[in-house]
């Protein structure tokens, strides 16, 4: 030690240094050295975290996400929720507008009236009155040559047309004494007791037989839970109808749901397993190869806390950088997945980000503690032999 | 020498081999698995999507007209025509036999309840329950409890009890339709005046359609009350079939012979229905397009998404072995240096490198296989309390892409402890 004097390294002097800097500053140059001096080392260590994390986080979004997209699919299969008249009457003439404004506006509300008309000949044939705008909304599955589009045109049943139309000639049919003339617009074809029936627009339908709507058709969106407390809203609101679930519809949506959910949830824990595995295979390589590093330390008096808390803190900083990255790279995955197979983006969902934030740290931690808790019962100079 | 490098650097890092063996087990494990599923994924979501029913309606050709309004029938009973009930195993000989799932025939009949002056009108329905019924050398049992699934019988407070079951298909028990008992306050055990005859109520039944206001009966009974036995009005059908495409809707009378071959071959509805017309003599069979039509799309959407995630869990359990594959041989690049100082050439260290990758790969391949075809029967059964079976055609498939891809997880690493100057190595700077 040098007390010439002039130089700055008295021992008065380094004291004075080492009191003034920051505490902190060898912790994190090492942290930062530790990085860019074995960049490809730490970047192959990185770029499996972040791949793993991006397959966490895609796999966690379409889980959440491909149950809202299935659910619209299974919209297409028409109405869950049917409003009757009780005992057969008509409804309120406010239902319907009561029925959307209490379900909001994404909810698909169809109404229906019924009357049995007799055609020329006397045959009885079942007429219906709907709005064929929501109708055509409703059920896609209904096979139509072409809607009606001017007033007094009907569209008529597969079955219906043989016995009202068989050349698509106009025809009438009278009700209780007043006969209406009507045109054939299209032909409908659904394979079920629609093929027998005649539709006409409600307004037509209804100044012709003066009979109201006696049936709301419901197609309500959301989960079984969402649908089951619209019903039960619909029941206040509407106390002279019954509200029935289809429960044809309900129940297969739900039996395919599920199935389908389990299918994806087990798959979603098989993949985010095996990137598990990915990272921790890396990340112990990682640190075994730098068991020099840690003997050094260690000869050179570092605390078993000190050591631990390194490495722990490397191993922390490359987790979440890790799935801050893989968490953009997720979701462009799930957004593309959901564009492809659905026609629907994957709406980003961030409330993923502390879980796969979380894992990855935790996953972090662990390969970087395990193999520190091995080193940790070898002597430093058995290392820097090399054995 | 080679075999014997590759065979003492087995024997003596058994632990090391152990960990990439693992690896790659594991990760052909998930591969397998998940091929399995999503080869398999189709069949299955098929027969989950026919708890929506019957996707196929069988009709007499010369049928009137259904006059329906509200689940009651106002139609004249002896109307129309019908089908003949001895006609309907013939269904199960149809080239796509094996995809019909069940079937069941209706019968609504308007029967007067109770007797004098309070007499009601109300349809009865006959069906099959559950009825055994043979075709050729082949027993089977089919009815509403196969075709209807979300049919449930109760005691009607919702409750089941052994008091409150199907009737058999040869008794003179009905069920009753939930909203029809409570109008009428009846339960399960009591008898019922129809047409004259006093039947047993066996149940309530809940669908949450038309039948809630009606009666539904064995199919013979039925017949009796209609005086017509034999007759049929419809028969549902629930079908697996394709999704449609191009060739599906196409006019069969218009096609070449060998499209008609193709198009008579696949399992599509239209198709079907078109066997079903040929089995059934005065029939026309439709498909039920809100059943028919949906399910193609969804399970179109289902399959795609698992084919999606299927690379997804490929590409994944890809990057877990190359990473340990790396991890592996980064280590060793001591016992490189000392082979390149004994003067072995890069050849020949790669070819060490890469033979015994080719052995762990075989065998991690092989376990992980059995172990991915483990996993998928268990997920099968567990989710879809039905088997996934494995294609054997699978195995060398599987173990060609383990070759591969613990060989591209291995190249990079190998290649760069090769080029590592062996002074460095053995020195121990590298």
């Amino acid at each position: 030690m040098s007390t010439i004097p002039g130089t700055l390294h008295t021992p008065q002097q380094v004291a004075d240094r080492r009191a003034q800097a920051p505490h902190t500053s060898m912790f994190a140059r090492m942290l930062l050295r530790a990085a860019v001096l074995r960049r490809g080392r730490a970047a192959s260590a990185l770029l499996a975290m972040i791949v793993a994390a991006a397959v966490a986080t895609a796999m966690m979004n379409l889980y959440v996400d491909v149950q809202a997209k299935l659910r619209t699919e299974f919209r297409n299969y028409g109405a869950n929720v049917v409003i009757v008249g009780k005992d057969g009457q008509s409804l309120p003439a406010d239902a319907l507008a009561k029925v959307e404004s209490a379900l909001g506006p994404k909810t698909l509300a169809v109404p229906f009236s019924y009357a049995v008309a007799r055609t020329k000949d006397g045959q009885s044939v079942v007429v219906v009155g709907t709005d064929f705008a929501r109708a055509r909304q409703l059920n896609h599955w209904w096979k139509v040559s072409h809607w009606p589009d001017v007033p007094n045109e009907a569209l008529i049943g597969m079955r219906a047309a043989t016995v009202v139309s068989p050349n698509r000639q106009p025809f009438e049919l009278t009700f209780q004494g007043k006969t209406i003339q009507l045109a054939p617009a299209g032909m409908l074809q659904t394979g079920a007791g629609e093929d027998s029936r005649i539709y006409l627009d409600q307004v037509e339908f209804q100044n012709w037989t003066g009979v109201a709507p006696s049936t709301i058709e419901v197609a309500a969106n959301g989960t079984a839970a969402e649908v089951e407390a619209s019903m039960r809203q619909l029941v206040q609101l509407l106390p002279a109808a019954d509200i029935r679930p289809v429960r044809q519809i309900m129940e297969g949506e739900a039996n395919v749901l599920n199935k389908t959910r389990a299918t994806l949830y087990a798959s979603a824990t098989l993949i985010v397993l095996t990137s598990a595995l990915c990272v921790l295979a890396t990340l112990i390589g990682w640190v075994f190869d730098r068991r020099r590093d840690f003997a050094i330390m260690k000869a050179l008096g570092a605390s078993g806390r000190l050591i631990n808390g390194f490495f722990a803190a490397e191993a922390a900083a490359l987790g979440v950088v890790g799935a801050i990255l893989g968490f953009f790279i997720g979701i462009g995955v799930a957004v593309w997945i959901g564009r492809v197979n659905f026609h629907a983006p994957v709406v980003p969902r961030f409330s993923v980000f502390p879980y796969v934030l979380a894992g990855s740290v935790a996953v972090a931690l662990i390969s970087a503690i395990l193999p520190i808790e091995l080193l940790r019962r070898v002597q430093p100079a058995m290392i820097l032999r090399g054995e | 020498m080679f075999p014997r490098l590759v065979y003492e650097s087995f024997r003596h890092q058994a632990r090391r081999k152990l960990l990439a063996g693992i690896a790659i087990t594991l990760g052909v494990a998930v591969a397998t698995a998940m091929i399995a599923v999503a080869t398999d994924i189709g069949d299955k979501i098929n027969r989950e999507l026919r708890s929506y029913g019957a996707n196929l309606v069988v009709t007499p050709q010369e049928d009137t007209l259904d006059v329906e309004v509200g689940g009651v029938n106002l139609k004249p009973p002896s109307d129309g025509a019908f089908l003949n009930e001895a006609d309907l195993p013939k269904i199960r000989g149809t080239f796509w036999h094996h995809n019909i799932v069940g079937f069941s025939p209706m019968l609504p009949v308007t029967v007067k309840l109770g007797s004098g002056s309070g007499a009601k009108d109300i349809t009865l329905v006959g069906t099959y329950f559950s009825k055994p019924l043979s075709f050729g050398k082949e027993d089977f049992t089919t009815g509403v409890r196969i075709t209807h699934p979300w049919w449930k019988v109760s005691c009607g407070d919702g409750k089941e009890s052994p008091n409150c079951a199907w009737p058999a298909d040869d008794s003179q028990n009905v069920l009753l339709g939930e909203r029809l008992a409570a109008k009428l306050a009846n339960k399960p055990g009591d008898k019922l005046e129809i047409s004259g005859r006093q039947l047993t109520i066996s149940g309530i039944l809940s669908t949450g359609a038309a039948e809630d206001d009606q009666i539904v009966a064995p199919l013979a009974l039925a017949q009796q009350i209609l005086g017509k036995p034999g007759a049929v009005r419809r028969v549902y059908v629930s079908a697996l079939t394709k999704p449609q495409d191009a060739l599906a809707i196409r006019d069969p009378k218009t096609m070449t012979p060998e499209v008609y071959d193709r198009w008579y071959c696949s399992p599509y509805v239209e198709s079907i229905a078109y066997q079903l017309q040929e089995v059934i003599p005065h029939s026309h069979a439709e498909q039920i397009r809100q059943v028919a039509q949906n399910e193609g799309t969804v399970l179109s959407r289902i399959k795609g998404l698992m084919l999606l995630i299927t690379f997804a869990a490929l590409f994944a359990s890809a990057l877990a072995v190359s990473a340990a594959m790396a991890t592996a041989i980064y280590e060793r690049r001591v016992e490189v240096g000392l082979m390149k100082a004994l003067g072995a050439g890069n050849l020949t260290v790669s070819a060490i490198f890469f033979a015994e990758a080719l052995l762990l790969a075989l065998v991690g391949g092989t376990a992980g296989f059995s172990a991915g075809a483990l996993l998928a029967r268990q997920i099968g059964r567990s989710i879809f309390n039905s088997q996934i079976s494995i294609e054997p055609v699978l195995f060398p498939v599987i173990l060609a892409i383990a070759v591969f891809v613990t060989f591209a997880g291995s190249a990079a690493a190998i290649r760069r402890a090769v080029k590592l100057d062996p002074v460095f190595a053995l020195r121990g700077e590298a």
